[in-house]
């Protein structure tokens, strides 16, 4: 709704960065010490948790919800995949629930709650349709689970928590991804947007 | 008290934990769709600047925990074709999408309705994973399965090696972030 009203007011000639973004980002805090600040929860996702912050793995065992009304109970008990990762109270959902819940929570404080169907970078060069935009986060949704299973983990697993540790793994994983996402962008994003930001 | 404590008792500890992690990704600004996928087009740091930190700030401080006996490694197997492979689709799919997984369930908290059907995306893309799961184990994840493998050692460079490079390399990033590539998302500081 805002962003249409916007769309309107500007009629696509002006800038792309202005209201939409405009709340959310006086709310934000240094970039550096929110990076600190997810380094020290590491320290106690080892030291006491002992279980490193990740997200996808919690995301994919819920998934197996999804399977229920096709699969039925006895299917998805027999799946490989989720027999070894099964859907329950475990720190990882929990961590997921609270990713959630903390967002939320921050964003009541700040006041800063607003619906977005279009992002101003995606208007910018595919214009305002909310169908073409919910087409593609779908997708991107679906190829980046699909992804992030088949690599081990996702931005936090391996990104951060498998990067911190060292890992061969984790680190192939980061270089990799965001060479991907590069040639991806200079792919989707090739013609010049017309409110360049 | 012995660390780690319990399992079962530590466990709840993930609640808090979790909405202080969506607290700092909202407030780092990378709940943020234009922030994300800026990044990839190079108009914006913000991400970098917040992983490559935690990184940093995380490892040296598990490193410590790890070497007093307080911690454990998990490290995830180097299973290198699926690494190569999956990490080509997140980052394909991180960009059409406009966030990661984690990322995206803090947007759906901040009223990005996108990042809900991305959501239910994930989902669907968790089935098709465990559908495909017994084919990908026997032909993908078994292609240079090199183990759980660390850089110390394969390179024979020692893990504080490692964090004396990876901060040198972030000290030098950041201050060209900071001096040659002033962006809006650069702006804001505390």
């Amino acid at each position: 709704m805002t962003f249409m009203e916007n769309m309107k007011e500007s009629n696509g000639s002006t800038n792309s960065c202005g209201s939409t973004d405009h709340s959310e980002a006086k709310a934000r805090w240094n970039p550096y010490l929110v990076g600190i600040g997810i380094g020290i929860l590491s320290w106690i996702g080892f030291g006491v948790l002992d279980e490193p912050l990740g997200i996808s793995t919690a995301l994919s065992s819920a998934s197996s919800v999804c399977a229920l009304p096709v699969m039925g109970s006895e299917g998805v008990a027999h799946n490989a995949y989720w027999a070894k990762n099964p859907l329950k109270w475990n720190g990882g959902m929990l961590l997921l629930m609270g990713t959630f819940l903390g967002s939320l929570l921050s964003v009541l404080v700040s006041h800063t709650f607003k619906l977005e169907k279009v992002p101003t970078t995606w208007s910018g060069q595919f214009g305002g349709s909310t169908a073409k935009r919910f087409g593609a986060a779908f997708l991107g949704g679906v190829i980046i689970m699909f992804g992030a299973r088949m690599a081990g983990g996702c931005t936090s697993g391996h990104g951060i928590s498998g990067s911190l540790q060292l890992a061969l793994s984790s680190w192939t994983f980061f270089l990799t991804m965001f060479a991907s996402g590069i040639v991806t962008a200079l792919i989707l994003f090739r013609k010049p947007a017309s409110p360049s930001k | 008290m012995n660390f780690p404590v319990a399992a079962e008792t530590a466990r709840w500890l993930a609640l808090p934990l979790g909405i202080i992690f969506g607290v700092l990704l909202h407030r780092g600004g990378v709940a943020n769709y234009n922030v994300i996928v800026n990044q990839f087009r190079f108009k914006d740091f913000t991400v970098l600047k917040v992983m490559f930190t935690a990184i940093i700030v995380g490892g040296i401080g598990v490193l410590m925990l790890k070497s007093s006996g307080h911690a454990q490694y998990h490290i995830k197997p180097a299973n290198m074709l699926g690494v190569v492979l999956g990490a080509t689709l997140f980052g394909v799919g991180m960009v059409l999408y406009g966030y990661c997984p984690g990322t995206g369930v803090a947007a759906m908290a901040t009223g990005s309705l996108h990042a809900l059907v991305g959501f239910v995306g994930m989902l669907v893309g968790g089935v098709l994973y465990a559908l495909s799961f017994a084919w990908v184990e026997a032909h993908i994840q078994s292609v240079a399965a090199l183990g759980k493998v660390r850089l110390p050692d394969i390179t024979g460079v020692p893990d504080w090696g490692w964090f004396v490079i990876l901060a040198a390399i972030a000290g030098v990033v950041f201050w060209l972030i900071e001096t040659r590539f002033k962006t809006p998302g650069n702006d804001h500081q505390t």
